[in-house]
């Protein structure tokens, strides 16, 4: 029998890696325990479900925020990209594939979480943004460089109790080396 | 957590006429301080109405050369903004140390102002907290203080407001403009937070219900010289021990003008208007700063655990406006 709809209750439909799901959620539900508990997309990982960790890192359109303060129902409308979603069919995301080759992991519960966040970090700071690591916040002819203290900061909402953060920050800025390559790569196929 | 009712709204008059209509309803905005405090029952509101749709999500040049900030504009796109970032750039800074990049894309303008408390009593539904629950007893007097306030407090609370953004904010004499059921109303954002004394569960002065919808910048060529500095118990993503934002307008070796705010030290951000007092019109030495740090320092009323905060605030205080000093003669 489908659920009665009441006050607390909505039927939504959540677009996440490019595909409709539709489903009845208590409001309470967090878009964290919808994706692992209701979808079976369990990459997305809980941490300490506050906010601190960012192990739940997702990205909701091109953005990353974390899905355990993120209710269902206000992500529905939003396209919403898991770990799942990142690689290409059987071809790894650059920022997986440096994870992967410079080891930027140890128990890897927090991988997911920092992956999504290192996606959008690289994107953010191809768009010119500053952080609290930039010695001049006013807009500049270029980003400031990647540095590993501007990683180190850019990243800083993702924790990693193994402590694999020399090679996270490697991993970071290896893949936004590729990141850069494919952007020149592409504007030189739009001008040939 | 408490069942809750959710609705969208996607006009301001819409989202303030469905509050009204529960008295036990919130504004939705990011979540990020609202969903934490619901799922530690802090917050049990009967009605959720999410604001982040409402067309409020611009921040846009005023007629006078200022800028007006859409209330759902978030943390991230406020500190990317180019304007921000060139005539205010303490603004852009303080939001940056503040939180997360993925609590920065999700929290906004207005639910910054009107986040909590992150009084470890506050947030601890077993305990008393007159703010939390009115006349039941604050334990921080007595407890844990090492991060609470020295400035403005009162024996019923001695909470520390948050936001660092707030407090660039407060320095650069931002107006916040509100919605409510009759009508839209502003003020600046220094009367925004209400005097703690005996009633700390009244924490500001919008009227119910009321929906703040913007916050506006008066055009004030000093803030373009203007730095935020944060001291933290980590190197990033900590909430402030105490923080600073200062601005400087120096010609001749004379302050010209000065705009100054501390965080982290009392129930709401700090305009140091005693600092600024001496700053203006005197030399821009460091003997001049020293004396406008002690000047606002002089009304601390440290507890038994955080005296250290009036020493780093007066250090933090000359160090920002030494650089300030030196930024400017370069």
């Amino acid at each position: 029998m489908a659920p009665v709809p009441s006050s607390t209750t909505s039927t939504i439909t959540l677009n996440i890696n490019g595909e409709k799901h539709h489903l009845s959620v208590d409001h309470r539900t967090t878009l964290l325990d919808a994706l692992r508990e209701r979808l079976d997309l369990t990459g997305t990982k809980k941490g300490c479900d506050q906010g601190q960790c960012g192990a739940c890192t997702v990205l909701l359109g091109r953005r990353r925020a974390v899905a355990c303060l993120t209710l269902a129902v206000a992500a529905e409308g939003r396209e919403v990209t898991t770990i799942e979603g990142i690689a290409d069919g059987d071809d790894l995301h650059p920022v997986q594939q440096a994870f992967l080759e410079l080891d930027g992991y140890q128990c890897g519960y927090c991988t997911p979480g920092q992956i999504c966040s290192a996606i959008a970090v690289i994107e953010e700071h191809a768009a010119g943004w500053p952080s609290a690591a930039t010695d001049d916040v006013r807009p500049g002819p270029t980003p400031p460089p990647l540095t590993p203290d501007e990683i180190r900061e850019r990243m800083s909402g993702n924790l990693c109790r193994c402590g694999a953060y020399v090679s996270i920050v490697q991993a970071v800025s290896r893949g936004a080396q590729a990141h850069a390559e494919s952007r020149t790569a592409a504007a030189e196929e739009a001008a040939a | 957590m408490k069942e809750f009712d959710y609705r969208r709204a996607h006009d301001v008059t819409g989202a303030v006429a469905l509050l009204a209509a529960d008295p036990d309803a919130r504004f939705l905005g990011g979540g990020t301080n609202l969903v934490d405090l619901m799922k530690s029952g802090v917050e049990r509101p009967a009605l959720l109405v999410d604001v982040t749709e409402l067309p409020l999500d611009r921040v846009e040049s005023t007629a006078d050369g200022g800028l007006r900030i859409g209330a759902t504009v978030t943390n991230s796109d406020l500190a990317a903004h180019p304007e921000v970032r060139r005539r205010y750039p303490a603004l852009t800074q303080a939001v940056l140390a503040g939180a997360s990049g993925q609590l920065r894309n999700m929290a906004t303008v207005g639910g910054n102002l009107l986040q909590r408390t992150r009084c470890g009593y506050f947030s601890d539904v077993s305990g008393p907290c007159n703010k939390r629950v009115p006349g039941s007893g604050c334990p921080a007097v007595t407890g844990e203080h090492h991060n609470h306030a020295v400035l403005g407090a009162s024996d019923h609370c001695v909470a520390v407001h948050p936001s660092d953004m707030g407090v660039a904010l407060t320095a650069f004499d931002a107006q916040v403009a509100y919605e409510s059921l009759d009508g839209p109303g502003e003020m600046p954002l220094t009367d925004l937070y209400l005097p703690v004394g005996d009633t700390p569960h009244r924490e500001t002065a919008l009227p119910p219900g009321a929906l703040i919808t913007h916050i506006t910048l008066p055009a004030a060529p000093v803030t373009a010289n203007s730095r935020y500095r944060k001291v933290r118990e980590r190197a990033s993503y900590a909430f402030a021990i105490g923080s600073v934002a200062a601005a400087l307008d120096i010609e001749d070796g004379r302050l010209r003008a000065a705009r100054l705010a501390l965080g982290a030290v009392a129930s709401r951000p700090w305009r140091a208007r005693a600092a600024e007092a001496v700053l203006t019109g005197a030399p821009a030495t460091g003997a001049t700063f020293a004396a406008a740090a002690d000047a606002e320092l002089a009304v601390a009323r440290p507890l038994p655990d955080n005296g250290y905060k009036v020493t780093l605030m007066r250090n933090l205080m000359v160090s920002v406006l030494t650089e300030l000093a030196e930024g400017d003669a370069r």
